[in-house]
Parts: C-alpha cells; structure tokens; sequence
C-alpha cells in the first residue's frame, strides 16, 4: 500500500544500507504525529462510541450512551445489501482497471521508447481536471441518446429499449474511469524497474512470449499489482459519486447511504455503526490480503 | 544510475527489435498489441476531457448545459465569474489546497525523516498509525471529523479551519510514504563525505540531504495539492456553510449547470498539463548540464 510505487518504489536493496541514527531527531515524527492522533485517531474512536449511543435519541435533544450494541445489528439488517453491493462493484471496478491498466503500465514501461514521460503524462494530466466534473461528462456520454448507447443498440448488443445511464454498468464505468491511475502508476513503477534482460534470459531459455510473461515479468510486477488493486479497491467501496451521479438508489452503495444517514438524517448512531463496519472490513480484507501476497513490508 | 542502465537497455533492446522480419500482418499484431491496447486506453481515458473542452465553448438552449451540443459560442469563456459564487468557490479552494499542501508537506518531510533516519521504540506503530489514514475510506474519515466537530461543540469554526484540519489528515500519509521513498533510495554516503570534507549537519543537510530530498518533496507536494484541491466527500462532511469548488459543482448539478464550469475544468487541464510538462522540461535541462559538467 504505497504511493511511494507512485514515484519510487521501496528499494528494499538499498533499505539495509541506511544508517539509522539513535537521539532526539526521533522527536520530528511528533507534531505530524500529534496531528494524526487528534483528527483521525480521536474521531474514528469517537465515531465507535457514537455507534453505541442510544437510538432513541437526536441531534437536537442529545444522545444518551447505552453501550447500545444492538445498533450493530439493526444497522446490517438496515443495509446488509449496500454492503455486498458496494463490495461487488469495487471488486469489479478494481478488475477492470487491472485488465486496463496492466497492458497500458507495459506499455509504458518496455514499449514507448522515448514516448515514455510523455505517455507517463498523458495518463495522469486527466485526472488533474475535476472528478465531479469528469463523472458529469460520463453522465452525458452514457445518457439515453449519446452515441455510445446509439452504437451499441445499433450493433444490437443493447436492446432497443436499454440503457446504460442509471444501471450498475455505469456505475462500475464511472469507478472504474475514476481509479484508473490508482492503477497504472503503481503497476507502471514497478514494470519498470523490471530488468529487461531477464525477459531475454527467459527467451534465450526457450520460454515462449507467454511463458516468459507468466513466469518472470508477472511474479516480478506483483508489489505493483498489489498497490494498485489495493489503490483502486479501497476509496471506490466508500465511493458514493458514482452511485449517485451515473445511478439510482436501486445502485446506491454503501458510502450514499451513510452520507445520507449523517447530513440528512443526522441519525448519528446508524451512520457510526455503517462507517465503523465499514472501515473494519475493509482494514480485514486489507491486512489478509498484504499477507497472502506476501508483502508485509509495504505497511 | 541503475535506473539510467536499465533505461539503456531498454533502448537497446528496442533497437534489436525491428530489426526482426515482419512475416505477417498477424505477426506485426502480436507484436504491437500491448502498445495498442495501451494507446486504446489512453484514449478511453481522454474521452471525457474532449467532452469537457467541447462544452466549454457550447451555447445552451435552455438554462442547464448538461444536455447536447447546441451552438457555438466563446461567450462561457469570457464570463467565467459571471455564475453566482463560482469565482469564490475556486478561491476559496485554492487558499485551502495551498494552506494544506505548505502544512502536509512540513510535517510529512519531518516525519519522513525520523522514520527513515532515526531509530527509536514505536516505529512500526508509528508506520501503522500513517498507513491507517489510507486504508479508510473517505466517507468514514469525513463523518468521524464531522462528529468530533459537533461533538466538542465547534459547529462554529465549520469552514476554512475544519478543511483545512480534515484536508492535512489525509495529505500526511501520502507525503509522508512519497518522501520516504526518496530518502530511502538516496545514498547516504554522500552526506558521509560531505561531513569527512569538514561540512558541519547543518551546511551538510542544507547542500547535500535537501537538494538529494528535494524531488521527492516536490512530488509530494504535488500530490497533496491534487488531492486537496479536487477533495469533495471529505470536504462535504467539514465545510459547514463553505464552498470549495468540488462543492460548487456538486450544487450545480442539483439545480442549473453552469457551462462556465466546463470552461474551468478545460483550464484546470491545461494548466496542470503546462506545469507538468514544463517540469519535465526543467528537469531535462538540468540532466543536461549535468551531464555536460
């Protein structure tokens, strides 16, 4: 989980040569320290608090705290369906932006000769336009009578009467466009420091393009694959942009529903419950999954 | 300079290439597959900008410009100010991603700097509490500030403050693993020598460790503005009564569509396309007189 691979990768070669000094200079860590403990440490435990508070109460008259973990429940039995809803199309979005990013990060990385930093620009100088502005544009590209829903139905890959606007493709689309640089810069920093002559070793070795993809090039990209996906996969499962701005509440996800339950309803238990549930899974899948990847240094 | 070997060989390599025969058109495929499956990328990736660019100069026939092109007109670009509070909103983005982006990247390079140079107990806790900010989505951190604000009863200071507060917790860890990369890539012998010339710490950090750091804060930096700057769910949970201009365009898209918006995403484009670029040019020339020395 580095967007350190964003520049550098971690050179872990050169990890054991820093000479690491022993005194006060430790001390610079705090005030970035102190800033981290008082506006995200305090609040999230806060944030567990305020999802035992008691129901029954409101913004206006107060909450009572009653240790009140039933919450919990009522809160899944909510909204359980956000959940696997919001997990399906992250996992699908994230997907997607691997089977597109990868051949672009090669790309970059062994095929554009001197096209490389322009190519390395071309990919990120889009993202530096709104993402509220881009997902508009997309709603206009998708809509009813845009092109690519007019060309799709006349290659009768849509029916007559189908849409994209307003359904879960679009929706995964929008994440998908959204991350995609999440994705390639991670997997482009590591393709590259990929030596090439280990790509000819495995060809002088009789290893067929395939074969020498599959068995050097692919195990050695893998920290990159691991940052990316983990990139891509953790801000689009509490996205809640795209559900709203290319879907319906029948795509809602799990991130419209506690925005909403905080700002509109300011029923303040119920959000705490989602968003605590919420980063819990995610900071399980994240843990578990660093570790069958086997990349535990990256934390 | 492993990096430039590796860029030699790649260049080698692919002079080796073409060299082979071309038999076949289906051979010629396989063999530029990846770099056009990568072009085709590129250009999905550009679509909704040249949608962006081309609305900035249409001319609305009803009051919102989400719909389709309706006729040209420069008129959006010459009253980019002229929607109610669009101007405000982008100044008060830019104070908040500035004043962030100067605070991020202090303490970040600080903290940078005792993680990669000092030793001391608490380390891996430390990389754990850095590592969290960005392991939980945003919508989480965003409620949580929110209330802890209301909490403590500070419904008052929702604004400037409390976005910029929210805007620096979440730029820190990214400053923080983008300096660390580079403080750990770099070669401490050239301090070591700096010191062995009679160089005393602070001479030796002024002309050695912080030019060798610098790329690596400036790229930092770089990030923790373009997160700041196009913040909105984060934002959206701090601002109380302000509006930054991701919030500015969430509130259009509820009400009429402003087509000067287009006309500053264009901007926005352009403009950090001619820093990128020019960057990559300053930093082309500097490799070249470096080399000529």
């Amino acid at each position: 989980m580095t967007t350190a691979g964003l520049v550098t990768p971690p050179a872990a070669h050169v990890d054991g040569a820093v000479a690491r000094r022993r005194g006060w200079g430790w001390l610079l860590i705090v005030p970035g320290m102190l800033w981290l403990a008082v506006f995200f440490l305090f609040p999230t435990v806060q944030l567990f608090f305020t999802s035992l508070y008691d129901p029954s109460g409101s913004y206006i008259n107060g909450y009572s705290m009653t240790w009140h973990f039933a919450n919990y429940v009522d809160a899944l039995k909510d909204s359980w369906n956000l959940f696997v809803r919001s997990f399906a199309y992250a996992g699908a979005a994230t997907l997607i932006c691997l089977f597109l990013g990868y051949p672009l990060a090669y790309a970059i990385a062994f095929k554009a000769g001197r096209w490389k930093n322009v190519m390395l620009v071309l990919v990120i100088a889009p993202f530096f336009t709104s993402f509220l502005l881009r997902t508009m544009s997309w709603r206009t590209i998708l809509s009813d009578n845009g092109f690519v829903v007019s060309t799709l139905k006349f290659l009768h890959i849509l029916p007559p009467d189908g849409r994209l606007l307003a359904t879960s493709v679009a929706v995964i689309a929008g994440l998908t466009y959204n991350f995609l640089p999440f994705m390639t810069l991670p997997l482009y920093a590591a393709l590259d420091k990929v030596d090439p002559r280990l790509i000819e070793a495995a060809g002088d070795l009789y290893a067929g393009p395939l074969t020498g993809f599959r068995r050097v090039t692919l195990p050695l990209s893998l920290p990159g694959v691991v940052s990316g996906t983990l990139l891509c996969f953790i801000p689009a499962c509490g996205d809640y942009i795209n559900a709203e701005l290319l879907g319906t509440p029948k795509q809602y996800m799990v991130g419209n529903r506690i925005q909403a339950a905080f700002l509109t309803e300011q029923n303040y238990p119920l959000a705490a419950c989602l968003s605590v549930i919420l980063m819990a899974i995610v900071v399980v899948m994240v843990v578990f999954y660093i570790r069958r990847a086997g990349t535990e240094d990256l934390v | 300079m492993a990096t430039a070997t590796t860029a030699q060989v790649a260049r080698t390599v692919e002079r080796a290439e073409p060299a082979a025969p071309r038999r076949s058109p289906l051979r010629w495929l396989s063999d530029h597959i990846v770099i056009i499956i990568g072009v085709l990328v590129l250009i999905y990736i550009f679509v909704p900008i040249g949608y962006i660019f081309a609305l900035s100069f249409n001319q609305p026939a009803g009051r919102s410009a989400t719909a389709e092109f309706d006729s040209f007109t420069w008129n959006n670009w010459k009253t980019i100010c002229e929607p109610a509070g669009l101007c405000d909103s982008l100044r008060l983005s830019f104070a908040v991603s500035i004043t962030a982006t100067i605070l991020a990247t202090i303490l970040g390079t600080l903290m940078a700097f005792a993680l990669v140079r000092h030793s001391f107990r608490g380390r891996g806790a430390s990389n754990l509490v850095i590592f969290l900010p960005m392991a939980t989505p945003e919508v989480v951190m965003g409620a949580s500030l929110l209330a802890m604000f209301v909490g403590l009863s500070l419904d008052s200071l929702l604004g400037f403050t409390t976005i910029v507060i929210a805007h620096v917790m979440f730029c820190l860890s990214f400053v923080v693993v983008t300096v660390k990369a580079r403080l750990i890539g770099m070669d401490q012998r050239l301090e070591q020598a700096a010191m062995d010339l009679y160089a005393n710490e602070w001479q030796t950090f002024r002309l050695i460790t912080l030019p060798l750091a610098m790329p690596g804060i400036v790229a930092a930096a770089m990030l923790a503005f373009s997160l700041s700057f196009d913040d909105f769910i984060v934002t959206n949970f701090t601002a109380g009564q302000s509006i930054t201009f991701p919030l500015f365009v969430y509130g259009a898209k509820l009400k009429d569509f402003p087509p000067q918006l287009f006309v500053v995403g264009t901007l926005m484009f352009f403009i950090s396309f001619i820093f990128v670029i020019g960057g990559e040019i300053w930093r082309r020339r500097n490799a070249r007189i470096a080399a000529a020395r």
